[in-house]
């Protein structure tokens, strides 16, 4: 170091050695605890998209525009499987699904419930959405089977039927006619989501169009990505690839499901008053340390004053070494931090119950952080700027100095 | 730098219910190049009369000019550029920085300065050696001895050859063969490079030296000859 100035800054950091290091050390600690925390976080956002996208949705749906305010019987797509077929072969991505969507009072000899009756694809649904994987009870559709329906466990037991029951549906088809028919139950499947155990069943798409006099319509071309980071390149090429927007859109994730950003920001901001609370505790260090270092140090000050030096050129000084300190509690934080968790992203983790759980839910029975540049800066960085912040403080006293006064200090 | 003129200067501390006296309607002329010395009992106002003049503490009444700029009345900002570009101290308990050694402590002030990194090692290493400090650069003030910290006090005051040196008792700690070098030093400067000096001094050595002697007693300056 050429400067006299820095390496000043830097003996004084360890005038207190102990002292230094125990405010290093809870840099070290918040910062590693932040990076892992945030790195869990993302992973877990990463997690609850998926599956909840994974559940039903899909990453992209293509549509008729009026669709997504209002899924009326009315607003189709032509010619959906030929259409989806098409869109499989130009994207060279398999997990495309068509299907359509209905209202329907279902009734067993027992007793009738409103339903939402979805035609699926039964081929390529499994692709798209993990429900034909939910079928705990009897199978799920077989392709191109007519007259079979897999239904919600709710609904079965309050239409009272098991598998091998017969069940009669009656909605109204696509020309105001009536479109009914009787079905076999042959799955039944359970979700963990109530509303849909309770109202969803899905029959074969061509056996849908039938019944609701749909000809080769459908409702909706369900897209799975194979990572959610693809997601805006696939949009980009599906609407590149769209003739007559006034008749198909693209809708991805965040308009098909607005609920989960909402409920990863509220997660957000819960995660961060914790996190705010650790990095006003490390301010805190910061600013105890800083100021005892600088009372400690007035007769030197006062020395420096005499010689010429401005309370400005003391008041950097403290902040070197702040900035010193900050920036050892910073490296040796995200070392740490991210060694753990990327131990952690590799073997993952899991807490009590969890298991179970997964089990149940179809869910991945461990937690994986997802380690990236912003998962390891982004807390860290703010603790740096909080401690910076917190040493203003005994920085700015040093204007009151008086270098006689301060000189005859001990 | 022009000559320094004190007006009536006066100052007194307060402690407790205690009014002491440090200087009382002092005027005293220092023109450029001369080389002063102060001597007087202890207690008789001697560094607070140079911490006046060198804008360390202001006076309760009176005027210090240098030549046209009104030195008790400068802010504090302009005070510090003045004593960090012109004026050299040596405080009586020298006051070095712990944490640095010999040649640091002396390169300091040059960094503030703005000197180029090359040049301020070059020159500390200089001015070390001519206060009899050679091979001890690299020691901290706790190394050293109080005549050596105070010779590195001294250099660090002269190194960027200052117009105007106020130095507080800077024999105090010295043997005779080190305090004649001192003076030498401190003579030498003042021939070839028109430097002032004001020194508050108990020392008869460094009395001879001096081509003008002030004595002060309680503030007061009673006599003020030259020699
Ligand atoms: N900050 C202060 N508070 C109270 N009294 C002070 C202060 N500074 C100086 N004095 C008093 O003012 C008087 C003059 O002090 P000064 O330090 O100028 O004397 P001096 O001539 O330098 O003495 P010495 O030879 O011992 O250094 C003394 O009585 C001293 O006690
Ligand atoms: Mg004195």
């Amino acid at each position: 170091m050429k400067s006299v100035v820095l390496r000043m800054a830097w003996r004084n950091l360890w005038r207190h050695g102990r002292r230094t290091w125990l405010t290093v050390g809870a840099m070290i600690f918040s910062n590693s605890l932040l990076v892992f925390s945030i790195s869990l976080q993302f992973g877990s956002y990463d997690m609850m998209i998926d599956n909840s996208l994974q559940t039903f949705s899909g990453h992209i749906q293509l549509q008729h525009p009026s669709y997504l305010d209002q899924p009326k019987m009315r607003y189709t797509l032509a010619d959906i499987v030929a259409n989806a077929q098409k869109l499989r072969d130009e994207l060279a991505l398999e997990s495309i699904s068509a299907r359509a969507s209905g209202f329907a009072l279902a009734s067993s000899n027992k007793r009738s419930h409103g339903i939402q009756l979805l035609g699926v694809d039964a081929k390529h649904e499994p692709l798209v959405s993990t429900f034909p994987g939910l079928v705990n009870e009897g199978r799920y559709l077989g392709p191109g089977a007519q007259e079979e329906i897999v239904i919600g466990s709710i609904l079965a037991r309050n239409l009272k039927v098991g598998i091998g029951d017969e069940l009669s549906f009656l909605g109204s088809g696509l020309d105001e006619s009536f479109a009914a028919g009787v079905v076999t139950v042959v799955g039944i499947f359970e979700s963990g989501i109530p509303d849909l155990d309770r109202a969803m069943a899905q029959i074969n798409l061509g056996y849908f169009q039938d019944s609701f006099a749909m000809q080769r319509a459908g409702h909706s071309i369900v897209i799975r990505a194979a990572h959610i980071d693809d997601v805006d390149g696939l949009m980009a090429r599906i609407s590149a690839g769209i003739d007559d927007p006034s008749r198909i859109v693209p809708r991805d994730w965040n308009e098909l499901q607005p609920g989960l950003r909402q409920a990863i920001q509220a997660d957000m901001t819960s995660a961060w008053f914790m996190y705010i609370v650790l990095i006003v505790l490390v301010a805190f260090s910061v600013l105890n340390t800083q100021l005892m270092s600088v009372l400690e140090r007035t007769r030197e000050f006062g020395t420096m004053m005499a010689l010429g030096l401005k309370p400005i050129h003391l008041a950097r000084l403290v902040m070197l070494e702040t900035g010193m300190m900050t920036a050892l509690g910073l490296l040796l934080g995200i070392t740490l931090g991210a060694l753990i968790t990327a131990y952690l992203s590799v073997v993952g983790f899991s807490y009590p119950g969890m298991e179970e759980m997964a089990v149940k839910f179809n869910l991945p029975d461990r937690m994986y952080p997802a380690i990236s540049p912003l998962s390891l800066t982004l807390g860290p960085v703010i603790v740096a700027l909080g401690s910076l912040l917190a040493a203003i403080y005994p920085a700015l006293r040093l204007n009151r100095l008086q270098p006689i006064e301060a000189m005859r200090a001990v | 730098m022009s000559a320094i003129h004190c007006h009536q200067l006066c100052k007194t501390f307060h402690q407790g219910d205690e009014i002491i006296t440090g200087l009382d309607h002092v005027d005293i002329t220092i023109e450029t190049g001369e080389f002063v010395c102060l001597s007087g009992p202890s207690g008789s106002g001697k560094t607070t009369l140079l911490n006046a003049i060198g804008g360390l503490d202001t006076p309760d009444s009176g005027e210090i000019r240098m030549g046209d700029l009104r030195i008790d009345q400068l802010k504090r900002g302009a005070l510090a550029d003045m004593r960090l570009h012109h004026i050299g101290f040596v405080f009586q308990a020298y006051n070095l920085i712990p944490v640095l050694s010999a040649r640091e402590n002396v390169e300091f002030v040059m960094q503030v300065q703005g000197v180029a990194t090359a040049e301020r090692a070059r020159k500390a290493n200089a001015i070390l050696a001519e206060v009899g400090l050679q091979g001890l650069e690299d020691r901290r003030p706790a190394q050293l001895s109080g005549g050596q910290q105070q010779r590195v006090a001294v250099a660090r005051a002269i190194v960027s050859q200052p117009d105007l040196v106020l130095a507080d008792e800077p024999t105090a700690n010295l043997d005779s063969v080190a305090a004649a070098h001192l003076m030498g030093l401190f003579a030498s400067l003042n021939e070839n490079h028109g430097a002032t000096f004001v020194i508050a001094t108990h020392d008869k050595r460094v009395m001879a030296y001096a081509r003008r002697l002030v004595k002060m007693q309680d503030g007061k300056i009673i006599s003020d000859e030259a020699q």
